[in-house]
């Protein structure tokens, strides 16, 4: 059977499975569409967060970043796992005990202001419809190297899934098909890299792996790794390159971002206890962990087995011939993800640090999904990195699109525009929203923006700026009121919003930047990082503001009071 | 019915369980994984150095424990306050 039959099999079989459960799952009453009835398994709950976590990003770049990055993107590992800390012990059991249904809702409630339930809506429709065209033209990029149809094509039929199960089922649905998503995606993860990790080192758990001896040269992967490396003038894997402050800021950013970012926080909002809610916590970081502990070892395999493929005969003999080339390279030149230019004119493919003398360029996207090809594992592995590929984009895609309908429906319509509206009429809405939102993003993936690859920044910088400490402050303050929380909402908001533009251009135009990234006179300090300094504006003015305006209401002090015991949270089932 | 006086006692060890928890969650991490790891160079693991592993593995197997931790501890104390739910 050829490669493109089996392809079609695994993912044609996976979809066929998706569909299935959200027929199963359909919800009937807005409890359900919201909140899957709040009658989810803590261990389900947290395979489902791990399947809305782990995005495009999470399964189809992060190895390829830390193979090309090294030491220095550890930042990724520890703030996206890092976050979960901060939500388990400062804002997922709380908010589950309050009992509603949306982010906003909470705002809104705990500042007593409308004002903050619409800035805390606005940032986060931005940062998940963001979030979302990655999503999406990940779902491109997989269907158009393994079913070989056209980007348009493949983005359609991923849209029609996500469309049905979502819409049907909103949270119950999503719920189910999140928690297959995350069976397919975590095997397609982890048994390419058995495979590889058992080939270099001998050792068939990548974790260990990565510190064992290689066997091709007896010393530990890691030095030969450095030392291939360091003959082609690349810079070495485990040393830093950053300064020590914007790794440091970068890592607070990702971390705070992680816990504010809503279509991770509501999904504590399923589970039947607060109880459930901290353990819950606990499941999600263990099948993320799964992912994240193997990912560092899948980078450090990938870098290696690349320069091994290109130099057959090691570093210091000559490089292979183009006409020579693996089929696997052939394959992604058609999708343009990796080039060959012989400028030297030998034939050869000459792969070095140089920019002038370097040949061969291979975009970090491709590292998980040209992994088993470079590999030369069985097709099946192929068909299921496939497979595991669009698991991870539609899963948390539909997470983003379930957040996005409920803040629509719950938040503005059901609260501001039409507070009569019947339950029926609120379901219609939520529905028709998340229809909407996925007709927004099909055509935003189809004709991604030109700073599409900027704006995942911009989704952490906003979480990490507004809502994080919007939310903490809410639970751990009764003093900050509702012209102190808008106050540091909107500071944190606009100062990182600034700084983003300041590097990037005013709205992302080309052009009307002032600085670039790493600028010595603004302490080097990315704008990628400087999410953690908003967050901490945000806090300090809206800190000030509430000690010099009026104390909050006791009623406000009750509610902080009742969030903070779980005793009660049974409540909240069926309000 | 827990009385005022029971919450405030409840919520202030829970604060205090929370600061334990991060300290150990700031060490494993920021700690020595990037601040300290210059000064740890000197302990090698499997061709890099100690500070590495925690970057790459070890803090993210804290997490884990830190997050069960959590969860158990606070589950004792909601018992023991009687703000448990029943």
């Amino acid at each position: 059977m050829d490669q493109f039959t089996l392809n079609l099999i695994v993912v044609g079989a996976t979809f066929a499975l998706y569909i299935g459960i959200a027929v199963w799952a359909r919800a009937g009453s807005t409890s359900e569409f919201y909140a899957a009835g709040r009658g989810v398994h803590p261990i389900v709950n947290g395979m489902a967060t791990g399947a809305d976590w782990m995005s495009a990003a999470s399964f189809i770049s992060m190895a390829g970043i830390i193979a090309f990055g090294g030491y220095d993107t550890s930042a990724y590992l520890m703030g996206w796992t890092g976050g979960y800390v901060l939500l388990a012990m400062l804002l997922a059991p709380y908010l589950r005990k309050f009992g509603k249904f949306t982010v906003p809702e909470f705002i809104g409630d705990r500042f007593y202001s409308q004002t903050a339930r619409t800035v805390a809506v606005a940032c986060l429709i931005i940062a998940s419809i963001t979030y979302v065209i990655g999503q999406m033209t990940g779902v491109g990029v997989a269907f158009s190297r393994f079913l070989e149809v056209d980007n348009t094509t493949g983005l359609l039929i991923g849209a029609a899934i996500v469309f049905f199960y979502a819409v049907i089922g909103g949270m119950k649905g999503i719920t189910y098909t999140q928690v297959a998503q995350y069976v397919v995606l975590i095997l397609a993860y982890t048994i390419p890299a058995f495979f590889i990790s058992l080939q270099l080192t001998g050792n068939f758990l990548p974790p260990m792996g990565l510190f064992a001896d290689a066997t091709s040269t007896g010393e530990p992967l890691l030095t030969t790794l450095n030392g291939l490396l360091a003959d082609l003038g690349f810079s070495s894997y485990t040393q830093q390159s950053d300064t020590t402050l914007n790794l440091f800021l970068f890592t607070v950013s990702l971390m705070i971002g992680t816990a504010g970012l809503p279509h991770v926080i509501v999904r504590f909002f399923t589970v039947p206890t607060v109880k459930d809610a901290r353990y819950s916590a606990g499941w999600a970081l263990v099948f993320i962990a799964l992912l994240y502990l193997t990912a560092p070892a899948v980078g450090a395999m990938a870098r290696l087995n690349l320069i091994n493929t290109v130099y057959p005969n090691g570093t210091t003999e000559a490089p292979l011939a183009y006409d020579q080339r693996p089929e696997w390279v052939q394959k992604w030149e058609e999708t343009g993800l990796l080039k060959f230019e012989d400028k030297n004119g030998d034939g050869l493919i000459q792969y070095v640090a140089d920019k002038d003398a370097n040949e061969f360029d291979v975009n970090r996207d491709i590292i998980t999904l040209a992994n088993p090809e470079i590999a030369q594992l069985p097709g099946w592995v192929i068909a299921l990195v496939a497979a595991g590929g669009l698991a991870a984009a539609l899963s948390t895609a539909a997470g983003l699109l379930m957040a996005i309908s409920s803040a629509v429906s719950h938040d503005l319509i059901k609260s501001q525009i039409n507070p009569e509206i019947s339950e029926k009429g609120e379901l219609l809405s939520a529905r028709i929203a998340m229809a909407v939102a996925i007709a927004v993003a099909t055509y935003l993936g189809l004709n991604p923006p030109g700073f599409a690859a900027q704006t995942v920044a911009l989704a952490f910088g906003l979480a990490a700026a507004s809502i994080f400490p919007a939310l903490m402050m809410g639970i751990f303050s009764k003093r900050i009121n509702n012209t102190g929380a808008v106050a540091g909402m909107l500071a944190g908001l606009i100062v990182t919003l600034v700084y983003i533009f300041l590097h990037k251009g005013w709205f992302f135009i080309a052009g009307t930047n002032s600085f670039t990234d790493a600028d010595p006179l603004l302490l080097s300090i990315k704008s990628t990082s400087f999410g953690s300094i908003g967050a901490l504006v945000n806090f300090v003015v809206a800190y000030f503001v509430s000690n010099a305006t009026e104390d909050t209401p006791e009623e406000i002090k009750a509610l902080v009071e009742s969030v903070r015991t779980p005793r009660g949270s049974g409540a909240a089932v069926d309000h | 019915m827990a009385s005022q006086q029971d919450n405030s006692a409840y919520w202030s060890k829970n604060i205090s369980i929370i600061k334990g928890c991060l300290i150990v969650w700031f060490v494993s991490s920021f700690g020595l994984a990037i601040l300290l790891r210059p000064l740890l160079s000197g302990i090698k693991i499997g061709g890099t150095d100690l500070g590495f592993w925690f970057a790459q593995q070890g803090s993210i197997l804290v997490f884990l424990v830190l997050i069960f931790f959590y969860a158990w501890r606070m589950h004792k104390l909601d018992v023991e306050f009687g703000v448990d739910e029943e």
